[in-house]
């Protein structure tokens, strides 16, 4: 029965809202709590997680020794955030997690626009359309292929710290981003960009003043998955940089795996600050982020 | 042909005035700038390391001093390398078994999302999270729960199965390594499943119904062959990733115990330390063959659908 509601409700989502009334059975039109109730419960395995982190966050260490993960702190204590704050020195992983990321996400939304706008304008071009699939190659180039050459590539150069991190995660954003804005940009009319050239706007005058402000929506997409792909990376951090004291948050929580570890109410209190902020930047982005998956994997 | 485009004299930032698609026009310099330094960044931080690599992997270098070339060795010793056969073996099967848990759990949550339910909107956001948290930082919660929580369950239930940590088994602690990774990677693939419902056309729906179809022969006929481009998809994009697994396999089990769980990425990485740099390009290499394959079929499935 559950199933049946959900199924013939589907339909609905498209339609124009005075076509429910045509509907041949009156009580598929109204919301289906069983429906409702089963993604409810579901919902449950996604926060479980969460909930341990947030439960364990505010225990003192003395509480978390029983490993009863769900239970309520009791009293709350922020003992493990202070301990955490200390031993993980946040304050600095935190500094260099926003720079690595701001880096990432300021290059990657320059650079593939830059590189998107010129390719998608001279596409009849064979060197710009050659260099889209040049650039499109790496998609498909994973990251554990390139490593033990790359992290000896920039030792070389003085690069195994966070600029170097950096850069390589711009250079594995641009695929995908240039791909979505070479997208945008051939869907935007031309006419406007060649009226203001007869005006005698140059091309940056008319990429900076009229196609990026129109690739607003595309842009902030792009710099939502750059934002979520440099923040939460362990991989290339952790092989890339060198000096373990320039670590971003998420190699940080690494010393919990072995030091410290029956202070548990520290090592949650550090996972739940790493994880943080990635959260809040969901909150306010959700509906991009959600636009963007779609138009990554279907464009 | 395009070099002499660039060159040619009195190549000007202004276009010409005359109508832009009468006659081939000058290239303006800018669009060059636009698209010369990331093609020069690009190429010294993937093209470069991946020639180098695959160079490498031809040789005896251990990562540092003069080395040799040694053709082929390094190849076949990989094919007759228990170390290395395990570790594919693994990750493909981890792979394989995480693409289809991913890929059910989030057809039927897709189905359900988009069916009349009362917050759609909330719960969506809410399937949709596990997407933005760190995949290491999870996995250590994670840890944490299999390793002392789920046991205490076990206890409590009397599951003796469970009484013990599925990580420290070396037959099931893959089993945590899917259901994290799975809770990680269903919000992808169940919005991708969101976007291919939303677009079948309700009359389709209304048609089958008047004709009499049950709900279940609907999902069947319906449902699944009008999205099935997305499932494609999702199986294709789904699986190569997976076979990138690190970073929640070095948070759960790092591997172990043993090395039950060493995913491909972890044997490479090996070579940092080994010694046995060159033989882990050459892993590498191959790794990076079957990343070719995957993209040709996916790049295939992909043009049927896209503008380019």
């Amino acid at each position: 029965m559950t199933a049946q509601t959900l199924l013939t409700t589907t339909p609905a989502q498209v339609q124009v809202r005075p076509r429910r009334r045509f509907g041949r059975r009156g009580g598929e039109d109204r919301p289906s709590w069983r429906t409702t109730t089963v993604l409810l419960v579901c919902a449950v395995a996604v926060f479980l997680p969460l909930y341990a982190t947030l439960t364990m966050a505010f225990k003192t260490t003395a509480q978390t020794v029983d490993g009863q993960v769900f239970s309520l702190p009791a009293p709350f204590s922020v003992d493990g955030f202070v301990e955490a704050w200390k031993l993980t020195n946040f304050p600095r992983g935190f500094a260099i997690s926003v720079f690595v990321t701001a880096v990432t996400v300021v290059g990657t939304v320059l650079l593939a626009s830059f590189a998107a706008y010129a390719i998608a304008r001279n596409w009849d071009r064979s060197f710009f359309r050659w260099s889209f699939f040049y650039l499109l190659a790496a998609m498909f180039l994973p990251f554990p292929v390139l490593a033990l050459s790359q992290v000896k590539l920039t030792g070389m150069v003085g690069l195994a710290n966070p600029v170097g991190v950096a850069l390589l995660h711009v250079m594995f954003q641009l695929s995908f981003s240039v791909l979505l804005f070479t997208a945008f940009i051939r869907g935007l009319p031309e006419e406007l960009e060649e009226s203001a050239r007869l005006d005698g706007a140059t091309t940056w005058m008319v990429f900076r003043h009229i196609v990026f402000p129109m690739m607003a929506p595309m842009s902030a997409t792009v710099a939502i998955f750059a934002f979520l792909a440099s923040w939460n990376d362990f991989m290339m951090p952790s092989l890339i940089t060198a000096d373990s004291t320039l670590q971003t948050l998420p190699v940080l929580q690494s010393v919990f795996q072995t030091q410290f570890s029956s202070n548990y109410n520290v090592a949650f209190a550090s996972y739940l600050m790493a994880m943080a902020p990635a959260i809040i930047v969901y909150l306010f982005t959700q509906r991009w982020v959600m636009a963007g998956v779609t138009q990554g994997a279907i464009k | 042909m395009v070099t002499a485009a660039a060159t040619r004299p009195g190549s000007r930032d202004v276009a010409a005035p005359t109508p832009l698609r009468m006659r081939r026009a000058k290239v303006p310099r800018t669009f060059y700038l636009f698209l010369l330094p990331t093609l020069v960044l690009f190429t010294l931080a993937i093209t470069l390391p991946a020639v180098m690599g695959i160079t490498l992997s031809f040789t005896d270098s251990v990562g540092f001093g003069e080395f040799q070339f040694t053709g082929l060795t390094n190849y076949i010793a990989l094919f007759s390398d228990p170390a290395i056969r395990s570790s594919y073996l693994f990750t493909i099967g981890f792979a394989l078994v995480t693409v289809l848990v991913v890929n059910l759990v989030a057809f039927l949550l897709a189905v359900g999302l988009t069916a009349k339910i009362r917050a759609k909107i909330a719960l969506r956001a809410v399937f949709v999270l596990p997407m933005v948290i760190s995949g290491i930082v999870i996995a250590y919660v994670f840890n944490f729960l299999f390793s002392n929580s789920l046991p205490q369950l076990g206890q409590a239930v009397g599951i003796s199965a469970l009484e013990q940590s599925l990580l420290a088994n070396p037959d099931l602690a893959w089993i945590t390594i899917v259901i994290v990774t799975a809770w990680q990677a269903i919000p992808s693939a169940l919005l991708i499943y969101i976007a291919g419902i939303l677009s079948i056309p309700g009359e389709v729906y209304e048609a089958a119904s008047m004709d009499g179809a049950t709900a279940a022969r609907r999902l069947v006929s319906i449902t699944l062959p009008l999205v099935a481009g997305y499932v494609v998809i999702n199986l294709v994009i789904g699986f190569k990733n997976f076979l990138n697994a690190y970073d929640i396999i070095v948070g759960l089990t790092n591997g172990g115990p043993g090395t039950a769980t060493r995913s491909v990425a972890m044997t490479i990485f090996s070579g940092f330390t080994g010694g046995d740099y060159a033989y882990q390009m050459a892993n590498a290499t191959i790794f990076f063959l079957i990343a070719v394959v995957l993209a040709v079929i996916q790049l295939r499935l992909n043009r049927g659908r896209s503008a380019f």
